[in-house]
C-alpha cells in the first residue's frame, strides 16, 4: 500500500537490499522517510539459512552472545561490534522478530542453540525461526532425519550418522522418503519447497512419516517446508505426523528459509512505502559543499543522479563486491569510492595457513560511533553516509558466526542515527 | 548475424555466474512447470556447451523472456538474453511455425484488420473462428488478443492542430504498434499530459520495433525493423528530443534489448538508446526536477498497480507508483508480482496459454482480492492478459494522471 507523497526526492538512498540494508530501508520507511533502496540483484538473505548467528565463536564457544559481546569488543576494538551496545543488538534483535509476521522467529542474544547443519553437525545461533528450533542439539532425542531421493543436496544417511556419531543425539537414523513428484528424478529444495504448498503433496509426504517414524522420536527434515506458507505447512505435518518436526537448512543455494526472510522483509519495507529499484548500480557520489547531495545511479543506458539526503552503504564486502580487489591488489569501495582499510599492495595479504588468519579477511570500511565512514584521520568522509552490514571491516564473520548479527544490528544503529538526524 | 566479436560482453557474462541460483528463486516460470528447467541451467549453465553443432536442448523454448533472472542476479549475468540468443539459433535450425511469423509482426496485423476492423474484431471474437485458428495456427483459444480500433493514432494525429503549449521542452513520442493499432486513445491521452506539461510532441515516423519478432526467435528480420526504427529516431535524438515511449517492452527494445540481445552495433541505434524515456521515467524525472505540474483534482478511486516484467527490465524501480503518489484521493496498491504470464506473445500459444495463465494466477488473486476500480499496468500485453485473467479493466498510468489532471 503506497502512503507516502511521489517521492520526488528521496530523503535516503540505500544501497543494498541484504540483511543490512533492508532493515535500515525499512526502519526508516516506517518512520515516515521516502527510502528508496538500489540494488544490483537480490541481496545475499537468499543464500542464507535464515538463522540470526549473532556470536558463536570469540574464538571459543560462545553460550551467551549477549553476555560475550562486551568482552569480545573489548579484545576487537576495530570490530563492528565494539560499536554496538548489548541493548541495541537486544533492540534490532526484538525488531526483526517484530517485522517477520508470517514466519516466526524464536531465541534471543542470551543464549545460543546449536543447530544441525546439512550434515549434521551443530553451529551455534541465537535466532532462529521456528521451524528450525526443534533440531537444537543440546536437547536432542532420539531423532528420524528424512530426506528425499530426488532431491540430492541433503543426505539424511550422512547427517544421522554424524548426530549419532557424536552423540549430539541420543539416537539417530536416517529415511529416504518416496515424495509423489511425478517420475521427476531431480528435484531442488525450492522446487520442492513449493509442492509441500500442496495439501495433498503433504498429505503423503505426511503418510510416509507417519509409517517411518519410531516411539518418542522428532523428525528432522530438509528445510522446504513450504515458501509462503512454511508455517501452516510445518504446523499442518507435526499435526498430521503427530511428532515434533524441525528443519535443516540445506547446504546449496538458493536457500528456502533465505527467501522467506527476503520476502518477508522487502514487502515490509513496500508497504511502508519504501521503493526499491533491482538491477541498477550505483556509481559514484554526487557532491555539493563537501557534502553527498546525490548518489549517480546506472540503469540501463544512462547514469542518472538522485538526491537525497543521506545514504545507508550496505553492498556487502568482499564476497558481496560491495569491496573490490583489483589485479594489482588495490582494495576499493565500489559504491562511493570510500577509503578502505586493508592490506595495500605490496602487504601481506593472506596467511601461509588455508585456515589460518589471513589481513585479508578484516578488510572493509572503518566507521565512527553512528557508523560514518572515516578516512585516514578517522574524520567522517561524508556527514551524511552511513554504512552497515558487510562493508564495514573489521570482522571475520565465518569464523565467528557473527555476520547476521552484524548485518542485523547496524542496519538497525544506521537508521537510528539518521532518524535522530532527522529529528 | 553480426560478425563474431572478440569480446562479447553478454555471452561472457556467465563467467561471472557463481552458481548461487538466486535467478532460479525469481523465475515465474519454473515456479508452475518442470518443462521449463530454469534459468541458470538453460542458461550459464547449457551456454557453456553450446557451440556450432545442432542445438539439442528444446526446454529453452519454456523460456519466457520475461527478464526476472537477469534482475535478480546480482552478479550481473545476463541470463535472460544469454537464452533469447540461444533459442533464436534453436528456432533457426528446427523450423519457424507460421503462427509465430504471424504474431510476430503486429504491423502487418494492424494494416491488414485496420480498414476493416469491425469484421476483423468479430471474427477474433467468434469462437468457431478462434477454434479454427487453434487447430491451423496453434494460437490458443482463450488467449487475450486486442480489438482493432478502427481508425489509426497517427490518422488521428494528423488531423490534428498543433497543440497550444507556452513550453519550449521538445519530446519525440515513440507510441509503437499497439498504440496505433489498438489503443489510440492511450497515444491522445499521452500527447495531452505531455502538452499539460509544456512540452511540444513531435511524431516521428516509426514502425515496428522488432521486439515480437526478436522474442519469437526471428532475429534478422528483428534486426532489420529496430535498425529503420532507429533510423527515423536518430535525427530527434541527436537534436536532443527525449523519445518518450508508451509501450514499456518497445522502450526497453531500444535502451538494450537491441543491443544486448540482437546483437545491434549501429550509431543511430546508440543515439537512439541514451534518448529513450519509458512515458513514467521521464514524467517521474520532470517531477525530480519540480517541473512536473501537480495540479492534479481528487481521483476518489481504489487501483491496484503492476509492474510488468518488461518495466522492471528498465532497471528504474516503479516511477508510476511515484507519480500515482501524487494524486488526491487515489487509493494505490502495489502488487509484487514477476510477471502476468503473458510475456508478450508467449501466452498466446496453445502449449504455454496454461502455463502463462498459471504463471499470471498470483497476480489474478491480488487483483480479484483488492477489488480495484482499475488494475494499473505499463504494458499493453499485460492489461489484455489482466483484464482476461480478473474481468477488471486495465490501463496504463498515464490514464489515471489523464483523468487527475482532467483533460477528458
Amino acid at each position: 500500500m503506497s502512503e507516502q507523497p511521489g517521492t520526488a526526492t528521496a530523503d535516503v538512498i540505500v544501497l543494498g537490499a541484504g540483511m543490512a540494508g533492508l532493515v535500515a530501508a525499512t526502519r526508516l520507511a516506517e518512520a515516515g522517510l521516502r527510502v528508496v533502496t538500489v540494488a544490483k540483484g537480490y541481496g545475499s538473505l537468499r543464500l542464507a539459512p535464515a538463522t540470526i548467528d549473532i556470536l558463536g565463536y570469540g574464538p571459543e564457544p560462545v553460550d551467551s552472545p549477549a553476555q560475550a559481546l562486551a568482552g569480545f569488543a573489548a579484545a576487537h576494538p576495530e570490530h563492528p561490534y565494539a560499536l554496538i551496545s548489548q541493548v541495541m543488538l537486544a533492540d534490532s534483535v526484538q525488531w526483526l522478530k517484530e517485522h517477520v509476521g508470517t514466519y516466526a522467529y524464536v531465541g534471543d542474544p542470551s543464549t545460543n542453540m546449536l543447530l544441525p547443519t546439512a550434515i549434521g553437525v551443530p553451529r551455534p545461533s541465537a535466532v532462529v525461526p521456528e521451524t528450525m528450533a526443534g533440531g537444537d542439539v543440546r536437547r536432542l532425542g532420539p531423532v528420524l532425519i528424512a530426506g528425499f531421493g530426488v532431491l540430492k543436496d541433503f543426505h539424511a544417511a550422512l547427517a544421522a550418522e554424524n548426530l549419532q556419531a557424536a552423540a549430539y543425539a541420543l539416537e539417530a537414523r536416517p529415511v529416504l522418503l518416496d515424495a509423489p513428484v511425478g517420475g521427476q528424478a531431480d528435484v531442488g529444495a525450492l522446487a520442492l519447497a513449493r509442492r509441500f504448498e500442496d495439501a495433498a503433496f503433504r498429505g503423503a509426504v505426511a503418510a510416509e512419516l507417519r509409517a517411518a517414524v519410531r516411539g518418542e522420536e522428532a523428525i528432522g527434515l530438509p528445510a522446504v517446508l513450504g515458501v509462503d506458507q512454511a508455517r501452516s505447512v510445518w504446523t499442518e505435518l507435526q499435526q498430521a505426523v503427530g511428532r515434533p518436526v524441525f528443519e535443516i537448512p540445506t547446504a546449496v543455494p538458493t536457500s528456502v528459509p533465505g527467501m522467506r526472510l527476503d520476502r518477508e522483509l522487502a514487502g515490509r519495507l513496500r508497504r511502508a512505502g519504501g521503493r526499491l529499484v533491482l538491477g541498477a548500480e550505483a556509481t559514484g557520489p554526487e557532491l555539493r559543499n563537501g557534502r553527498l547531495a546525490g548518489v549517480r545511479i546506472r540503469s540501463a543506458p544512462r547514469v542518472t543522479t538522485r538526491a537525497c539526503r543521506w545514504v545507508v552503504l550496505a553492498t556487502g564486502g568482499l564476497a558481496s563486491g560491495g569491496i573490490e580487489v583489483d589485479v594489482s591488489g588495490a582494495v576499493s569501495e565500489r559504491a562511493l569510492g570510500l577509503p578502505v582499510h586493508a592490506p595495500g599492495p605490496g602487504e601481506t595479504r593472506f596467511g601461509p595457513s588455508y585456515f589460518g588468519d589471513h589481513p585479508m579477511e578484516t578488510a572493509g570500511l572503518r566507521v565512527d560511533g553512528s557508523l560514518r565512514p572515516v578516512g585516514p584521520d578517522g574524520e567522517p568522509v561524508y556527514p551524511n553516509v552511513y554504512a552497515a552490514g558487510a562493508v564495514i571491516g573489521g570482522a571475520r564473520p565465518w569464523r565467528e558466526k557473527s555476520g547476521d548479527g552484524i548485518s542485523l544490528s547496524t542496519g538497525y544503529l544506521a537508521a537510528e542515527a539518521i532518524l535522530k538526524e532527522a529529528g | 548475424m553480426t560478425a563474431e566479436r572478440e569480446f562479447d560482453l553478454i555471452r561472457d557474462s556467465l563467467d561471472h555466474c557463481v552458481k548461487c541460483t538466486i535467478c532460479e528463486s525469481a523465475c515465474p516460470v519454473a515456479a508452475v512447470t518442470p518443462l521449463f528447467p530454469g534459468p541458470k541451467y538453460v542458461g550459464p549453465q547449457a551456454e557453456r556447451f553450446r557451440g556450432a553443432g545442432e542445438s539439442v536442448d528444446a526446454s529453452l523454448d519454456y523460456c519466457s523472456s520475461c527478464g526476472m533472472c537477469t534482475l535478480a542476479c546480482p552478479q550481473d549475468v545476463h541470463v535472460a538474453e544469454i537464452n533469447s540468443r540461444a533459442r533464436a539459433v534453436m528456432k533457426q535450425q528446427h523450423g519457424i511455425p507460421l503462427r509465430d511469423q504471424l504474431i510476430a509482426r503486429p504491423p502487418l496485423q494492424g494494416k491488414l484488420g485496420t480498414p476493416v476492423a469491425p469484421l476483423a474484431n468479430l471474427v477474433l471474437s467468434n469462437r468457431l473462428a478462434r477454434l479454427v485458428a487453434e487447430k491451423a495456427l496453434g494460437i490458443h483459444r482463450d488467449a487475450p488478443v486486442p480489438k482493432f480500433a478502427g481508425r489509426t493514432f497517427r490518422s488521428w494525429a494528423r488531423r490534428q492542430p498543433a497543440p497550444a503549449t507556452t513550453g519550449t521542452r521538445r519530446v519525440a513520442y515513440f507510441h509503437g504498434c499497439s498504440t496505433n493499432y489498438f489503443e489510440p486513445g492511450l497515444g491522445r491521452m499521452t500527447v495531452a499530459v505531455l502538452a499539460h506539461n509544456g512540452c511540444r510532441v513531435v511524431l516521428p515516423r516509426q514502425e515496428c520495433c522488432g521486439l515480437p519478432l526478436q522474442s519469437n526467435g526471428i532475429f534478422d528480420a528483428a534486426r532489420s525493423y529496430v535498425r529503420r526504427l532507429a533510423a527515423g529516431l536518430a535525427p530527434y535524438a541527436r537534436q536532443g528530443y527525449p523519445i518518450v515511449a508508451t509501450s514499456t517492452s518497445c522502450g526497453l527494445m531500444l535502451k538494450r534489448e537491441a543491443t544486448e540481445i540482437l546483437g545491434v552495433e549501429d550509431d543511430d541505434l546508440r543515439a537512439v538508446s541514451g534518448q529513450t524515456y519509458d512515458i513514467c521515467e521521464f514524467l517521474a524525472e520532470l517531477h525530480q526536477a519540480g517541473e512536473l505540474r501537480t495540479d492534479f483534482r481528487p481521483v476518489p478511486l481504489t487501483v491496484t498497480y503492476h509492474a510488468p516484467c518488461q518495466q522492471q527490465g528498465h532497471n528504474i524501480g516503479k516511477p508510476a507508483l511515484d507519480l500515482l503518489a501524487l494524486v488526491p484521493g487515489l487509493k494505490v496498491i502495489e502488487l509484487d508480482r514477476a510477471c502476468c504470464g503473458i510475456a508478450g506473445t508467449y501466452g498466446l500459444k496453445r502449449e504455454k496459454y496454461d502455463i502463462a495463465m498459471q504463471v499470471g494466477s498470483g497476480l489474478f488473486g491480488d487483483i480479484r482480492a483488492a477489488q480495484p476500480d482499475l488494475a494499473v499496468c505499463d504494458s499493453e500485453t499485460c492489461r489484455w492478459q489482466i483484464t482476461h485473467g480478473t474481468g477488471r479493466t486495465s490501463v496504463h498510468p498515464v490514464e489515471v494522471l489523464y483523468r487527475a489532471y482532467g483533460l477528458g
